[in-house]
């Protein structure tokens, strides 16, 4: 099980260091579903190694929770995008016009 | 042999999640974050969990990454698709990367039970019986925030001034 975990411990570390140096709106929804993909990884991981079927339902909810996330992101975005002319997110600083 | 495998495809995972954080063009970024998605799903094949694989392959890489294009495309100006950085939030984030996975690495290795021989994946049989029973509430609250989202997403995203036309 060890090396699974590290794998998606190292997958989640790329994630946050992506979250933390992207300024671009679409950059830092990548490194969410990076972290996202890392956390399933995991869940999967100890329903192989522990049986049982709550590890996958629980990882099946955070794939429809997560597309949801992205589309609500997208649009955010689309709308900021109309706004301000760009999607650096340094550039969002007023919540409203 | 099963090692091999699973180190090829770790590594794959990991240089395509570099890959989509690293590039310097925002849709060659997105693309390899579908080619991370892609591998993880062959993870999820070599865990013994089919559906989620299939899964994973139908709604990522078919469903957000067609998104997450379409997003860039929709939002991009001419010549403008480099990813800027500035140095020193780049030492920043790669200290903080550096220091959670030393944690966590750590915090892993350390645990006592983790080789425990694989007690097997449910099937999908026993999943979908799973769902339907046991998690019927969660199941149907998923349903109500996807319209939910679905809404949201689609009238964040319209072209209507809602200031001007009140």
């Amino acid at each position: 099980m060890t090396p699974y975990l590290l794998l998606a411990a190292a997958l989640f570390c790329v994630g946050v260091y992506g979250l933390l140096t992207q300024r671009h709106g679409i950059g830092i929804l990548v490194s969410i579903e990076l972290m996202v993909n890392a956390a399933n990884i995991n869940l999967v991981t100890f329903a192989h190694f522990r049986g049982g079927t709550a590890g996958p339902a629980l990882a099946l909810f955070a794939l429809a929770l997560t597309v949801a996330e992205v589309a609500v992101g997208l649009a955010i975005l689309l709308l900021l995008y109309r706004q301000k002319g760009d999607v650096q997110v340094d550039d969002a600083k007023e919540l409203r016009q | 042999m099963m090692q091999v495998a699973f180190g090829l495809v770790a590594a794959c995972l990991l240089l395509a999640a570099l890959f989509s954080i690293g590039s310097k063009n925002l849709v060659h970024g997105v693309l390899w974050l579908g080619a991370t998605l892609a591998m993880t799903a062959v993870l999820y094949l070599m865990l013994d969990a089919p559906f989620l694989a299939g899964i994973q392959l139908l709604l990522y890489v078919g469903g957000v990454m067609t998104l997450m294009v379409f997003g860039v495309m929709l939002t991009r100006r001419h010549a403008d698709l480099a990813v800027l950085r500035e140095q020193r939030r780049k030492s920043r984030g790669a200290f903080v990367a550096a220091a959670l996975f030393g944690t966590l690495a750590g915090a892993t290795v350390t645990t006592p039970g983790l080789d425990a021989p694989a007690a097997g994946s449910a099937t999908t049989v026993e999943l979908g019986r799973a769902l339907l029973t046991e998690h019927l509430l969660a199941f149907e609250v998923v349903s109500v925030l996807l319209l939910g989202a679905l809404i949201g997403s689609v009238v964040l995203a319209r072209k209507r001034d809602f200031g001007a036309t009140r």
